[in-house]
């Protein structure tokens, strides 16, 4: 099968994931929905040559490149496209994974501006698990076209993270993202997302769960949302972290796309 | 450090807390942030004016019942019209260039005295056959790419696979195997990987096993020459448009085949009732016209045109020495042909087609230059610069009828995927199996195909 | 919560519907509803879910494919294929 977990010999997380950290460089990850942009963005930036098309589900694996930027090198990967992170198919459990345990120095949401609900939907996801996020509202000259106005700075308050209209095809907007990326990365910007709040009956039970969690994962993962994915049934997690932080080291087989 | 088992245990407490109560909050969870989305959707976008839905409008007539499938037809017949009339023309001046280069280094060959053994193998065999997949492939391929590209790009292929859909699960298999085939066209180890997108093993089988039936780009050009020549012929004032016809009937076959294949591998060895299909139609999208031709250029027709020409040459080379290498008073590669000719002639081939096509397990490109070579070499020199001489070459000296060429055609639609595509469905799978199945399915349904038809237009007597 | 599940089902079965409740797969092209639950056993379930098909959720027949099946949805924003086999799974509330 084309995906698989198999067991190694080698350490460290990031290493894990096979990512190339060798000059300690930063590492940014690209998420998102299927055909928001992914992979255009990373192609532009990183010079490669990832399969870009208008129909879901090319980019079934996650491929990694480099790009410059103000003379700092930053690793770029660019994760499959999911609707969000719950773990129900192959792509969402290798995004997700490579959120929780690579942990990447920033995470770059790539939203449809056209379509800007269901692209929020994995952005709130995002923010749960991981502080250090951005998001990139990319088809903005769709959006233009479509006569559909956004208001970026709204979101950025309304989110709490940073957020940029970008045309990944044009360029437009990615020298504005990329000196975000390195703001949020340096720690000049301290994205501060703003929490989902859920009904009382779940918060109950998050309250009941999260000091439990606290004490057995520690500062891993954020226990929030560790506590929710447990209290949804969503035991995947638990299975990554054993994987992950247990003696059985993983890695994910990447194979080239041809 | 997290033990397991205090892991293990967190799975319990949580169980505990929410007792029946899981599937209720699962549901909050994720209505909660959708609403949350929502909401900051609603903040944020404004819509200046309500425009109307363009792309609702063309997909009510894109997948409409009167015009679903005439349009995908359409759509088809005009790629391989654009395809076949654009080649006619760059293809012949490659090949008078590259021919007339052929002459000059002949020139320099005897001017330096060099053996005519050296002339042969170098300029024969190797120059010779790659100056065929340049100008037989090269053209081809720069319309088709680029041409499929603007169509992946504008978004076209979901509402394809949108159309089909039924098809496939009728015959219990994915409607993203649509998808798969799409990519099959442009190269099949390509559409075999693109399975991965099929989340049930059991329909990412059936749609790796019959991506072959996909004429991949390899095979297109053999294809398009065969129709040209041959099919055109026969109605000379609308040759290409005959030609164009005939190569997306052959499509339709391929894509026929495909369906009853798929049908009988989940009646049979991959027995099992179809999974969950959904599939996103996203937005239509205004390709950007010149970076595709320059992407599909630069990356996709020069990746497989250089993979072909490291094949061809030495295979070339091969042949030439074959061909000239005596048993007797017959060649190595006349003696070889002799021996699968009873065997091909049931089939409506000759024994060189079917050597051809042994000798085109490496790269599907090479079939055809192959066949020409082994024809020529030793034969009377011919200048093939033009497809009436090769019409005079296979028709005049080997005896080809129409039916011949028809064979040829199904042969080339259905028989083993090439060396890459199979490596590509073992490194996949993980399994000669299915590698091995993946080879055999499609020759057997072409062997059967062609002895069908070849014996039942021999029994009308149609030729 | 389980039992109306298991009655949606069976009045489903029979092509009866509950007042103003009818699985998705009934709705008349060109007109919406409100999604009220998906009753699709385990991954299946939550793949809907991922898709935004959440209790409460705004849905609108957009069109068939040439044959019938599937047919296509608009889900907040985007358009989304069902086969029946999974729209007979969701309970639907139409809306004017
Ligand atoms: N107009 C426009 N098209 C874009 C933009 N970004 C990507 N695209 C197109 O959208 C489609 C999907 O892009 P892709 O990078 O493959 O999406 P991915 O699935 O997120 O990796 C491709 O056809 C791109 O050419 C953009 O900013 N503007
Ligand atoms: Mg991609």
């Amino acid at each position: 099968m084309g995906l698989t977990y198999q067991s190694t010999g080698t350490s460290t997380t990031r290493e894990v994931f096979n990512v190339d950290t060798s000059d300690k460089q930063p590492v940014i990850a690209l998420a998102g929905n299927p055909n928001t942009g992914k992979s255009t963005l990373f192609n532009r930036l990183t010079g490669l040559r990832q399969h870009t098309g208008n129909w879901p589900g090319k980019t079934v694996l996650q491929s990694q490149g480099s790009y410059i930027h103000e003379g700092r090198k930053y690793t770029m990967v660019d994760l499959p496209g999911t609707y969000s992170l719950l773990a129900n198919s192959v792509e969402e459990q290798v995004a997700r994974d490579f959120i929780c345990f690579a942990k990447p120095d920033a995470t770059v949401v790539v939203a449809d501006a056209t379509c800007l609900e269901r692209n929020l939907n994995l952005a709130l996801q995002v923010m749960e698990i991981t502080k250090e996020v951005v998001l990139c509202v990319n088809l903005i000259d769709e959006a233009r076209r479509k006569k559909l106005n956004i208001d970026i700075k709204k979101l950025n308050q309304r989110l709490g993270i940073p957020v940029v209209g970008t045309a990944a095809s044009s360029g437009e907007g990615i020298s504005d993202l990329l000196k975000l990326v390195s703001k949020v990365v340096t720690g000049t910007l301290k994205p501060e997302p703003k929490a989902v709040q859920y009904n009382p009956q779940v918060e109950d039970v998050v309250a009941k769960l999260e000091p439990i969690v606290k004490r057995v994962v520690g500062n891993e993962l954020n226990s929030r949302w560790v506590s929710l994915r447990l209290l949804e049934g969503d035991d995947t997690i638990i299975h990554a972290l054993e994987k992950f932080n247990g003696k059985e080291q993983v890695q994910i087989l990447q194979e080239a796309l041809a | 450090m997290s033990s397991s088992t205090s892991l293990q245990s967190l799975i319990r407490e949580a169980r505990n807390i929410t007792g029946s109560k899981q599937n209720e909050i699962r549901d909050s969870i994720v209505n909660t942030i959708y609403q949350e989305a929502g909401n900051i959707a609603a903040e944020t976008v404004t819509n200046e004016k309500n425009k109307v839905d363009w792309d609702r409008k063309i997909d009510q007539i894109i997948t409409s019942r009167i015009w679903g499938f005439p349009i995908m037809f359409g759509v088809l017949t005009l790629i391989l019209w654009l395809t076949i009339t654009g080649a006619n023309y760059p293809s012949a001046l490659l090949a008078n260039g590259l021919f007339w280069i052929e002459d000059q280094l002949t020139n320099i060959f005897i001017s330096m005295n060099a053996p005519s053994w050296l002339h042969g193998f170098m300029i024969l065999g190797v120059y010779r056959s790659l100056a065929w997949v340049v100008s037989v492939m090269l053209p081809p391929m720069a319309i088709f790419f680029p041409l499929f590209t603007l169509l992946e790009d504008l978004g076209y292929l979901p509402r394809i696979a949108f159309n089909l859909d039924r098809f496939f699960k009728s015959a219990g298999a994915h409607g993203k195997q649509a998808l798969t085939m799409s990519m099959g066209f442009g190269c099949n180890a390509a559409g075999i990987i693109a399975c991965r997108i099929i989340e049930s093993p059991r329909e990412r089988l059936i749609a790796a096993l019959t991506n072959n039936f996909v004429p991949c780009n390899g095979r297109f050009p053999t294809l398009i020459a065969l129709a040209t020549i041959f099919m055109g012929g026969m109605v000379v004032s609308f040759s290409s448009a005959v030609a164009t016809l005939s190569v997306a009937g052959l499509v339709v076959l391929g894509i026929a085949i495909t369906l009853a294949v798929s049908f009988l591998l989940s009646k049979t060895l991959l027995k099992g009732i179809p999974s969950s299909f959904t599939l996103e139609l996203p937005p239509y999208r205004k390709p950007q016209v010149g970076q595709v031709i320059v992407r599909s250029v630069l990356d996709r027709t020069i990746f497989v045109l250089s993979r072909a020409m490291i094949i061809a040459a030495p295979a070339g080379g091969i042949v030439w020495v074959l061909a000239n290498t005596m048993i007797g008073d017959t060649s190595v590669l006349a003696t070889i042909a002799g021996w699968l000719d009873p065997f091909a002639k049931q089939m409506g081939l000759d024994g060189f087609i079917l050597m051809a096509f042994i000798c085109g397990l490496p790269a599907n490109e090479i079939v055809f230059p192959i066949l020409i070579m082994s024809y020529v070499s030793g034969g009377a020199m011919i200048e093939l610069d033009s497809m009436e001489a090769l019409r005079q070459l296979l028709v005049d000296q080997h005896g080809w009828t129409w039916l011949t060429a028809l064979c040829t055609m199904l042969f080339t639609l259905c028989h083993w995927p090439c060396g890459t595509t199979l490596y590509t469905m073992q490194r996949e799978q993980q399994s000669w199996y299915w590698t091995v199945l993946a080879a055999v399915i499609p020759t057997a349904v072409g062997i059967i195909l062609c002895i069908v038809v070849n014996h039942l237009v021999r029994g009308l007597g149609l030729v | 919560m389980k039992l109306t599940i298991l009655n949606n089902i069976k009045l489903n079965e029979r092509g009866i519907t509950m007042a103003g409740l009818k699985s998705l797969k009934e709705l008349a092209v060109g007109s919406s509803a409100i999604v009220k639950n998906v009753s699709a056993d385990g991954i299946k379930q939550r793949r809907l879910l991922d898709l935004g098909l959440v209790p409460g959720t705004r849905v609108e027949a957009v069109g068939r494919s040439p044959l019938g099946d599937p047919i296509a949805y608009s889900i907040r924003g985007a358009v989304i294929a069902l086969r029946k086999e999974e729209s007979t799974t969701i309970m639907v509330e139409t809306v004017n």
